[in-house]
């Protein structure tokens, strides 16, 4: 059996955590400079150079890109013949994103409790979802998730009858009444299927898919490149201020679901997709 | 609408009542001078000392309020990333503080539409600057100090004095809305399949 040593987990979480607050993914990169190129809206261009000298900035100085460093959401595949030594794998993961938030200067955001509202001071605890996989390694995917997106995201237990129109609509809906709230250029991810809690778990999955990776079901695919020009035509466009491109990408994950149902989770990310993944 | 290219730049606190009801939902400004930062905990605490018959710990007359919660500056950096925050969590807060004369206040997003109501006729202005451009807005941002609520860490009052901090304004005192006049042209749907 394989060893990794949680010393070696918390480095890998710290590191990824200051290095996505301060540098989006090429491939979301890559999206908003064609953003720039096919937005029409004057304001909604302007909208995007500025996104874009931040970028560019927040790499440059070492300033995050959002002063809203986000929740620690952690994706853990765990693989059955790997072995973890000297602590426990969650504490590993928490010690990570409290080093990677204090040597990054990045802001903490996570409250004790949502009522009381006392702030923990070090963006602990993660969310972290785990995975068993074959094989011995470790796979960790990390997201900086952004509460203003988040707060706009929505789940509905639709009817079968309701079908892929209403698949549509509702997911459309969502990304126009997020608007400017949700800072667009927005990446829902949406997720279909499943039971209540499966369907939002397969809508964070979705944020974690790079720009330009369509679903491998050829039928999903083809939803996926109809819902991108049907939440384009909802005229919010970047930051709301109108225009084309309200959406840069809308990944879908399907999981199997019950005779009755037809669940369905959009999970807003904003342009500050901040995501990063490693394998010890 | 090219109108971030005739950006105007205006002093704040406003100079007077009139410079804020001559702003017109859609213009772009620049903006140098003071503001002050607040947001949902730090409003609520504001308003829960004044029915104690406390002071407010900021001025309000013709002051503008910045939504934002900054990221901990490095040492030599007068602030971190500092982008505004989704303005609506506030919607609760902003009518009494329009009542006691605030001239503004920037985050981005949608407001309520009592808040709209609120600032139609009034001496306010709800302005937008881009959200999530954190560390270029934070550069706008030349001094920071806490001067309330310390222990809201983020969320604690501070006053800053920033040069040419760019904004545009959403809602202005004839009730218009400029996320409504800017998207309209470019909609192709009611919503959805």
């Amino acid at each position: 059996m394989r060893e990794v040593h949680v010393d070696a987990i918390a480095s890998a979480i710290s590191e990824m955590c200051q290095s996505a607050g301060v540098a989006l993914t090429d491939d979301m990169l890559q999206a908003l400079e064609k953003a720039y190129r096919d937005e029409q809206s004057p304001l909604g261009r302007h909208a995007i150079r500025i996104l874009l000298d931040n970028a560019r900035l927040a790499t440059a100085t070492g300033v995050p890109y959002c002063q809203d460093c986000g929740v620690a959401i952690v994706f853990a595949r765990v693989g059955q013949d790997c072995h973890v030594v000297g602590g426990a794998l969650s504490e590993a993961i928490n010690e990570g994103v409290r080093c990677g938030f204090a040597a990054g200067y990045m802001r903490a955001s996570m409250l004790q409790s949502p009522l009381d509202r006392r702030n923990t001071g070090d963006n602990t605890p993660a969310v972290i979802h785990y995975d068993v996989v074959p094989g011995d390694r470790l796979e960790l995917a990390i997201t900086l998730k952004g509460g203003g997106s988040e707060n706009m995201s929505r789940q509905a237990m639709l009817k079968p009858a309701d079908g892929v129109e209403g698949v549509k609509r509702f997911v459309v809906e969502t990304v126009a009444n997020a608007g400017p709230n949700a800072c667009p250029p927005l990446v829902p991810g949406i997720g279909l299927g499943g039971t209540f809690d499966k369907s939002t778990y397969l809508a964070k999955k979705a944020i974690m898919r790079p720009i330009g990776e369509f679903n491998p079901d050829p039928a999903i695919a083809e939803l996926e490149k109809e819902l991108l020009v049907l939440c384009n035509e909802t005229g919010v466009g970047p930051q709301g201020l109108g225009g084309i491109v309200t959406c840069l990408w809308t990944p879908i994950e399907v999981y199997p679901c019950h005779v009755t149902a037809l669940p369905v989770a959009v999970n807003i990310q904003c342009h500050a997709n901040r995501r990063r993944e490693v394998i010890l | 609408m090219s109108q971030t290219e005739h950006a105007r730049s205006i002093r704040i606190p406003f100079e007077s009542s009139q410079v804020i009801r001559d702003l017109r939902a859609g213009d772009a400004l620049l903006l140098s001078g003071v503001m002050y930062t607040a947001r949902d905990a730090a409003h609520q605490r504001m308003l829960q000392g004044l029915e104690r018959g406390e002071e407010l710990p900021i001025p309000v007359e013709r002051e503008v309020i910045y939504y934002v919660g900054p990221t901990p500056p490095r040492p030599g950096q007068a602030i971190g990333s500092a982008g505004p925050t989704t303005a609506y969590r506030m919607d609760p807060y902003t009518p009494q503080f329009i009542e006691m004369g605030l001239g503004g206040a920037i985050g981005k997003g949608y407001r309520a539409a009592e808040v709209r109501e609120a600032i139609r006729g009034r001496a306010f202005a709800y302005m937008a600057a881009i959200g999530g451009a954190g560390a270029l807005l934070g550069r706008c941002i030349k001094e920071a100090s806490v001067i309330a609520y310390e222990d809201l860490g983020t969320e604690a009052i501070r006053r800053l004095v920033i040069e040419d901090f760019p904004v545009i304004v959403i809602n202005d005192t004839l009730g218009s809305d400029f996320y409504e006049v800017a998207q309209e042209p470019w909609r192709r749907t009611g919503g959805g399949g």
